[in-house]
């Protein structure tokens, strides 16, 4: 059987060794969803392909078709952000967090997920760019990926009767803001700050976002990880390696 | 299938790092085929590997006694300290023949997404190393690829303040490679133009 030779482009997500000079590489393609492929060789010197299949990249690849595993034919680099990211400790650790949630925002391989991916994308250039605090991208993308997944926190009306406001309290089981007369025993009570910093998060909104104070920022994304990791089934390793100061 | 000990030899050889399905079939039958004193030499060499060699207690290089043959070495000075994530690093800037200091050994790099953190690291060890005072240079040789660097990132954040030197290999070296792939020409020249962390 001849394999299909196909073309995408993707974000770099993670790589892992194989044996003794390859790689596996996870990407999130913008066609074709979360792939991963053999890159054969890349960690010999002699090899150009390396540099550009390194983590948190975006780049322009030809594969073959795999069953399982696609193989890397070609690969070009269309903005390599890894070597940035990995000159702020804060930025690589907040990327390998966005990464991983990448990953298990997708469970199911090659399921194509375009919003998903432009967000990656876009949360990986303005790590590159330190455009905004790390922490702060970090919490806005896990907030807007997890709306793609039908799983974001309601923040502006009660999770449960669907009354509008700016409630106080927050239940993750119940998932959200919920209204004094909904609120269930061991609902959290974040200081209103904390949430108009969640709000602004979802919505994109910087400059309320950046303006908000380190204790409120530290708050937040508590809410943030433990709304998460409520819907996932396994923790996120990466998350408690989130570097925060 | 194979059954008994021959299917116990191929299941332990298919767990080694690079050998396969196939490959362990066939090592598991040429180690069958082999003469008794050659396959003895073998698994003896085996044994002796996990009973005699440990880690040095100074700098976690692969070592026969508590101290390394680099560590034992009055030849070498103290001022310069050569971080590599393994002990097979070692042996490739060894290699360069440029370096006259000691090493230190991490055991990796940090990589979030397999849960390895600094924590993970022998980077407490590499802290009571240099707080003695005796290193005027840290050399970060750690892989030229996105984890080394965001291990030399943080390494070079937690040491500067100590007054200490601290530089990185020069670039030449291929990113994304494996350090010990380099060769010693190209390693060598990196570790001669290696460049201040400011
Ligand atoms: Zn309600
Ligand atoms: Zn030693």
């Amino acid at each position: 059987m001849r394999r299909r030779l196909f073309r995408d482009d993707a974000v770099v997500l993670r790589v892992q060794k194989l044996g003794e000079a390859d790689h596996i590489v996870t990407m999130l393609a913008r066609r074709g969803g979360r792939i991963r492929a053999v890159a054969k060789g890349v960690r010999r010197t002699t090899s150009k392909f390396g540099a550009r299949l390194e983590p948190f990249g975006h780049i322009d690849l030809q594969m073959v078709e795999g069953r399982n595993l696609h193989i890397v034919s070609q690969v070009e680099g269309i903005d390599l952000y890894g070597r940035r990211i990995a000159e702020d400790y804060a930025a690589y650790t907040a990327a390998s967090a966005i990464a991983e949630t990448a990953e298990r925002l997708t469970p199911i391989e090659g399921e194509a997920t375009l919003r998903l991916f432009q967000l990656t994308l876009g949360a990986m250039r303005v790590l590159a760019e330190r455009a905004y605090p790390s922490t702060l991208i970090l919490d806005s993308y896990i907030l807007r990926g997890m709306r793609d997944a039908g799983w974001a926190p309601v923040l502006i009306a009660c999770a449960i009767c669907g009354l509008k406001g700016d409630h106080r309290a927050f239940s993750i089981p119940a998932g959200g803001c919920v209204c004094r007369d909904c609120r269930p025993a061991g609902s959290a009570h974040p200081s209103p700050s904390a949430l108009v910093l969640m709000r602004a998060l979802a919505d994109g909104d910087w400059k309320t976002a950046t303006a908000s104070e380190n204790g409120v920022r530290k708050e937040a994304s508590g809410l943030i990880a433990a709304h998460l990791q409520w819907h996932l089934e396994r923790d996120l390793r990466s998350l408690s390696l989130v570097e925060r100061n | 299938m194979y059954e008994g000990a021959l299917a116990d030899l191929i299941e332990e050889l298919g767990r080694l790092p690079g050998v396969g399905p196939k490959s362990a079939q066939r090592i598991a039958f040429h180690i069958l085929s082999a003469d008794a004193h050659d396959v003895d030499r073998l698994s003896d060499a085996l044994k002796r590997v996990k009973q005699l060699v440990r880690v040095c207690e100074i700098c976690y290089n692969v070592s026969e006694e508590e101290r390394c043959r680099i560590c034992r070495d009055g030849r070498r000075t103290d001022e310069n300290i050569c971080v590599v994530e393994e002990s097979k690093d070692v042996i490739a800037v060894e290699r360069t023949g440029e370096f006259r200091g000691r090493y230190h050994v991490l055991g990796g790099a940090i990589n979030p997404l397999e849960g390895i953190g600094p924590d993970n690291l022998r980077i407490r060890e590499l802290m009571t190393r240099l707080q003695a005072g005796e290193t005027k240079e840290l050399i970060l040789a750690t892989d030229p690829n996105t984890e080394g660097e965001a291990t030399a990132t943080y390494l070079a954040l937690l040491v500067k303040p100590m007054g200490i030197t601290v530089s990185r290999l020069a670039s030449g070296l291929p990113v994304g490679g494996d350090l010990e792939y380099a060769d010693e020409v190209t390693l060598g020249r990196a570790f001669e133009g290696r460049r201040v962390l400011d």
